[in-house]
């Protein structure tokens, strides 16, 4: 739909009859050209090219309508049964593929064919709508005032003052039955975002064999991801074991003792070089363990943060502002390594509440 | 040249033009990719004078004449200690090509390999005659044959995808170092990498993954490189990125020219 000013245009051309008027009416410096004068098209000059024209949308029209068997035949055609039973993945490529080219290909072509029959065949005049102004006239919004008036006198609002006030009292009380019931729908999160299964005395396993480690295990430069052991013992339905794998999930690294800076007050938290820290990246929580074992980094893969492990997990680079967690470990009396605690830190993105 | 000319102001000659660039671009890309292979033959012939003499022709200069590693005045390291890196990291440096390093940078690529498997394997049989260290693994240990490609497939996303991707097709890490593509490696090399813990790359020695479990690995890394793309084309295997690049342009290229033909000025 076109909008034009064509009604203005033409009180400049004609009523406005002389230079002196229409600068008066203060427009604009460069005139509204309208719309363009649009020339015939071919097919409206030669009868053949029309035709021609109709033909192709009819073809159009009928290889869409083939298609659409073809799509009926594609389905018949290919069977997406294993002859083991169940789904043969290879089948159901070629019947999404042939059923997505006859019916993509139909649905385009109907919609081509319309578009092609427009530009085309259609009538084609060019139609201008006008823009009225929004603000009702003074007659309707003086009627609508009045209106409103006697409403309000005829209810007696403002006279009965009884009715108005216990209404308002009413009112105000109706918002207590919401509050309650949004306080029962359970417990607040409590430290749920500071707080990991990890525990005193809980033992480090590999993650996937759940199998625990001695620091022997561990060469100068080996990585190993792992998990608490007691995340096995979460249900395996529920939102429990999906939300530890992303709070506890934890790396070792081993280095050679020296080649790492100890922060102070954590100089009993690794065993022989072998360190432990939080598997999620402190920006927004991507699990890391892009180990560079030459230079200590630890990359996060989604915005390039890089961690140094050789320095307490410092984030040196990238849009991470808070270094790494460290786990701090400890050896059971079996040998086995094991958790001192749960992390001093909270682990993964930082939050508003989290220093309180 | 006229007849093309003649159409450039058409409506869909953008739409055209941005067609054919893709297409063009993506061709070369297809001709030009890298291909890689490395063809290496198991031996197990140990010549550890013959490995001597290779050693201080080709090694020596940057690795001492020991094997022990040199270093300049500032040190800055030539070339490190071999003590104790054992055949598996020989073979796996010299067999994929890496070594003897060419120009420095910041890692070293996989090239063409310089020595001859013999050679390879007496320059390993020297090197390990230094301190003991990561043997070569035998054929059984890396048959993709005897691997359990499902556990493999966990073992790998769980300890390996993070950098090489989870089909194997590598990716970058920090200050232009990256984890190479593990297509067409050879199973013995992939063993001895892991092993080994080359240039970036973390140790996961047999107490960490145990070497069932690193067979495992191989059969599943073997197994998706044999694997068919369900797709039709596989372009680049990396997932969403290649994926999403390809629906932007040509899929919003598309509706771009489709647009602009309904808009077009009709004739």
């Amino acid at each position: 739909m076109t909008i034009s000013r064509d009604d203005e245009m033409s009180d400049y051309t004609t009523e406005a009859g002389t230079e002196l008027e229409r600068r008066e009416r203060a427009g604009d410096p460069i005139g509204d050209p309208g719309l363009p004068e649009s020339p015939p098209r071919l097919t409206d000059l030669d009868e053949r090219a029309a035709r021609r024209a109709e033909r192709q949308v009819a073809g159009m029209f009928g290889l869409a309508a083939v298609l659409t068997v073809a799509f009926l035949v594609a389905y018949v055609v290919f069977p997406i049964a294993a002859d083991e039973g169940g789904v043969d993945v290879g089948a159901v490529r070629d019947s999404n593929l042939a059923l997505g080219l006859t019916l993509g290909g139909a649905l385009l072509l109907i919609g081509i064919g319309a578009i092609h029959w427009a530009r085309k065949l259609m009538t084609s005049h060019q139609v201008v709508h006008e823009r009225h102004e929004l603000r009702s006239n003074d007659e309707t919004r003086a009627a609508a005032l009045a209106d409103f008036e006697v409403g309000a006198e005829e209810s007696g609002f403002g006279r009965r003052k009884l009715i108005r006030n216990s209404l308002i009292g009413a009112m105000l009380l109706l918002p207590l039955p919401a509050v309650i019931l949004l306080r029962d729908l359970g417990p607040a999160p409590g430290g749920v975002k500071k707080n990991t299964v990890w525990d005193t005395g809980v033992r480090v396993v590999k993650d996937r064999s759940f199998t625990p480690i001695r620091p022997s295990d561990m060469q100068v430069g080996s990585l190993v991801v792992a998990m608490p052991e007691t995340y096995q013992d979460l249900p395996d339905h529920g939102p429990a074991r999906p939300n530890e794998r992303g709070k506890a999930s934890v790396f070792l690294i081993r280095m050679q003792p020296g080649e790492f800076r100890v922060e102070e007050g954590r100089e009993n938290w690794h065993v022989d070089g072998i360190v432990c820290y939080s598997k999620i990246c402190t920006h927004v929580g991507c699990p890391i363990t892009l180990y560079e074992r030459d230079t200590h980094h630890m990359l996060c893969p989604c915005h390039q943060s890089t961690f140094d492990l050789a320095n307490s997990g410092e984030a040196i680079f990238g849009p991470a502002n808070r270094p790494l967690p460290q786990l701090p470990l400890a050896v059971d009396d079996e040998g086995y390594l094991i958790a001192q605690s749960d992390f001093v830190d909270p682990v993964g993105p930082s939050f508003w509440e989290m220093n309180t | 040249m006229t007849a093309i000319s003649a159409r450039r102001r058409h409506p869909l000659a953008a739409a055209v033009v941005l067609f054919v660039a893709l297409l063009l671009f993506g061709g070369l890309y297809a001709a030009f990719a890298p291909a890689s292979q490395a063809d290496v033959q198991a031996s197990t012939s140990t010549q550890i004078d013959e490995g001597r003499k290779l050693f201080a022709i080709g090694c020596s200069s940057c690795h001492g004449l020991n094997g022990e590693g040199q270093s300049r005045d500032d040190g800055t390291v030539l070339g490190p200690s071999l003590v104790g890196v054992g055949a598996a990291a020989v073979d796996f440096q010299v067999g994929t090509g890496r070594m003897p390093a060419g120009p420095p940078g910041a890692q070293l690529p996989r090239k063409e390999v310089q020595y001859t498997q013999d050679e390879i394997d007496a320059l390993a049989a020297y090197v390990a005659s230094f301190a003991p260290g990561p043997e070569i693994p035998g054929a059984a240990a890396v048959d993709p044959q005897r691997g359990n490609v499902a556990r493999g497939g966990e073992l790998f996303r769980t300890n390996c995808a993070q950098c090489h991707n989870a089909t194997g097709q590598g990716g970058a890490l920090s200050y232009g170092k990256y984890a190479p593509p593990l297509a067409g490696v050879e199973p013995k090399h992939m063993y001895e990498a892991m092993l080994t813990g080359p240039q970036s790359m973390p140790v996961f020695n047999d107490t960490t993954i145990t070497p069932d479990q690193k067979r495992d690995i191989i059969a599943f890394l073997k197994h998706i490189e044999d694997e068919p793309n369900p797709g039709g084309a596989g372009i680049g295997r990396i997932g969403p990125v290649s994926e999403g690049l390809w629906g932007w342009l040509i899929g919003i290229g598309s509706l771009i020219g489709a647009a602009v033909w309904l808009g077009a000025k009709r004739s």
